[in-house]
């Protein structure tokens, strides 16, 4: 299960948006529980490729390191990974199942026509066969100063 | 003092919930090895089937990437540390989100038609509806094109897309079988596209009546799943290389000579492509093209079929597609050979610092554009006036230069035989005080005897017939076969 609030849901909508006809991504920060991980913030990245960006996405190993550490001065992990389909289904791709780690958790946006219409996540199974999808649980933000 | 290896996150619990852990190797790969040796659950995250790292898993020694050392064989010292770092790659392809939505239904005729597809396992129905929901362009309806094309539609291939601007001539009908002979004089496009209508009318056939160029290429290509490069010349490859890689497309290739051919799919996504096999073409002129050294009219019958097998491979999401693998068919000594490719780090296209990041001029790139030479460095003639002289000038000699096979074939009568390859070598045997018209099938040969005879410091008279034997018979003695 992940925990992803309905403003973290939003951010990951609003960039999608914004980057259309292109895809975009992120990385997740929070934390692993139990049998959970909890996201606190996504952390955009800029998509390097120069080619196919309507349908291709790559997040450089320095950018996503640069995540890793950001995460570590708060204490926090990478939980996972967030990017768009742009005009397709917010279904993982063999390309992404090609491209994956275990355990974090995969979260897609598909933006059709300009509009961000479902976000799903998925966590790809320790054979690497197939991804499972993942069930997202939406709660408010509360944040203090309300 | 040993080795430290940071552990990313998503692999801890591969490894035994470490965030690091320390081995004592001397390379980067040794380390890799050992670690993965200890946890083996790690194996098969970081490396793939073919035992190489993952292409989106990188190492970094101190904070470089090794990559740009010295890959799995940088040393690693005694206290360092190394960092195993993901980028992150992914993508929905427009195949596979088509896949994901809904493939389309067959009716019952279809389930009839392709019935010994729907019994394999490894097709069945659902392979069976991806053809069906595939788009393939395929680049030429000659020789490769032919046999290509009527399997993939006899296949179930949804969708083909042919592009040819030629139309049908006789001498294609030695190996071209998807024209016939009542098809003379028209389109090549309109005499495929009846033909794979009749062979399979469910089949939708998108025919484009132009010549591949860089403007076009990107367009066309965008709204199809698989590219099938069925072309004879080397322009022309190139500039379906680059599109598929720039539009991220597997580009199947086939191409033959004589007797020999060769297969392979390049696929920049997933390993090598055609500039990773050849970075740069051959110089111009070296590697004659079918017409001028003739091909055995089955081997694109073979090699398309090849090529066709390939596709559907791709299509179904086969294992053991010809990918990073370069299959070669000699149909003389009836042998296949296969080389592995590889990818190439520096490839200027698909490498790791692409230097080509749009469609380039590849008449330029293929040297193709240099005998517009400034001045003519000799004469030229026609047919029509070759025969005037020929009649009124005594002191006028015609060499062919063309193979002495070609020669039984057909000649013009007073020709001496002398085979281009020789003709350095026998100049003594041309009359330097009499004017030499030099000919062969079609006029680019003879120029070519023409500038090494002058660079070998011939001394007569040169002069070159413009379209050779082939403009011999069209406007002089249709008589003359042409061939």
């Amino acid at each position: 299960m992940l925990r992803l609030d309905e403003q973290l849901v939003l951010h990951i909508k609003a960039h999608a948006v914004h980057d259309y006809p292109h895809e975009c991504g992120g990385m997740l920060i929070g934390k692993f529980g139990d049998d959970r991980k909890e996201v606190f913030e996504t952390f955009p990245i800029e998509n390097a490729r120069e080619d196919s960006r309507n349908n291709r996405i790559l997040l450089l190993p320095k950018d996503v390191l640069r995540a890793e550490k950001y995460a570590r001065v708060y204490k926090l992990d990478v939980v996972g990974y967030y990017h768009s389909h742009p005009n397709a289904p917010a279904v993982p791709s063999q390309y992404d199942l090609d491209h994956a780690l275990p355990v974090w958790s995969y979260v897609i946006a598909s933006v059709i026509d300009g509009t961000a219409v479902d976000v799903r996540s998925w966590e790809m199974r320790e054979d690497r066969s197939q991804f499972d999808e993942e069930v997202i649980e939406q709660g408010k933000t509360i944040k203090n100063e309300d | 003092m040993p080795i430290k290896i940071l552990i990313p996150t998503p692999l801890r619990q591969f490894a035994g919930g470490n965030t690091e852990i320390e081995v004592e190797a001397a390379s980067a790969g040794e380390a890799l090895k050992k670690l993965t040796t200890e946890y083996s659950a790690l194996r098969k995250h970081l490396y793939n089937e073919q035992d190489t790292l993952r292409n989106f898993v990188n190492v970094y020694v101190g904070d470089e990437d090794i990559r740009y050392l010295d890959g799995e064989k940088t040393p690693v010292k005694d206290g360092e540390t190394i960092m195993i770092v993901p980028s992150i790659a992914g993508g929905s392809t427009v195949a596979e989100a088509r896949v994901e939505n809904e493939l389309p239904e067959l009716t019952s005729d279809e389930f009839a038609r392709y019935s010994r597809h729907l019994i394999l396992p490894e097709v069945g129905l659902e392979g069976q509806r991806k053809l069906k929901n595939a788009r393939v362009l395929m680049i030429g309806t000659g020789g490769l094109g032919s046999p290509l094309g009527l399997y993939l539609a006899a296949a179930g291939v949804g969708t083909l897309g042919i592009i040819d601007f030629d139309v049908v001539d006789v001498p294609n009908l030695q190996r071209q079988i998807i024209h016939g002979t009542a098809d003379i004089g028209r389109p090549k496009i309109a005499s495929a596209a009846d033909r794979l209508q009749d062979i399979n009318p469910n089949t939708k056939i998108e025919a484009f009546e132009t010549r591949l160029t860089s403007e076009n290429a990107l367009e066309l290509f965008k709204d199809f799943d698989v590219i099938v490069d069925g072309t004879d010349n080397f322009p022309t490859r190139y500039l379906v290389n680059d599109a598929s890689v720039l539009t991220g497309k597997p580009n199947v290739y086939g191409s033959i000579f004589r007797f020999e051919g060769q297969a392979s799919v390049f696929w920049a996504e997933k390993g090598a492509c055609y500039r990773c096999l050849y970075p740069e073409p051959p110089p111009p002129g070296l590697v004659p093209s079918c017409a001028e050294g003739g091909v055995l009219g089955v081997l694109p019958g073979i090699v398309g079929t090849i090529q066709a097998n390939e596709v559907i491979k791709v299509i179904l999401g086969a294992e053991g597609i010809l990918l990073n693998r370069l299959l070669l068919f000699d149909a003389w000594r009836m042998t296949f050979q296969q080389l592995k490719l590889r990818k190439n780090p520096s490839c200027p296209i698909c490498g790791d610092n692409p230097t080509i990041k749009e469609l380039i001029d590849y008449e330029e790139f293929c040297g193709l554009k240099q005998p517009v030479i400034e001045e003519k460095p000799f004469e030229e003639i026609t047919a029509v006036e070759l025969k005037q002289i020929l009649e009124n000038d005594p002191d006028v000699q015609l060499i062919d230069v063309r193979e002495p096979v070609e020669y039984n074939i057909a000649r013009i009568p007073g020709a001496r035989l002398i085979p281009l390859g020789e003709i350095v070598a026998r100049q003594h045997e041309i009359n330097a005080g009499k004017t030499t018209v030099v000919q062969c099938k079609g006029g680019v040969r003879s120029a070519k005897a023409i500038a090494a005879l002058k660079n070998a410091g011939f001394q007569g008279r040169l002069i070159n017939l413009v379209g050779g034997i082939t403009a011999w018979s069209n406007d002089v003695d249709p008589t003359v076969p042409k061939y």
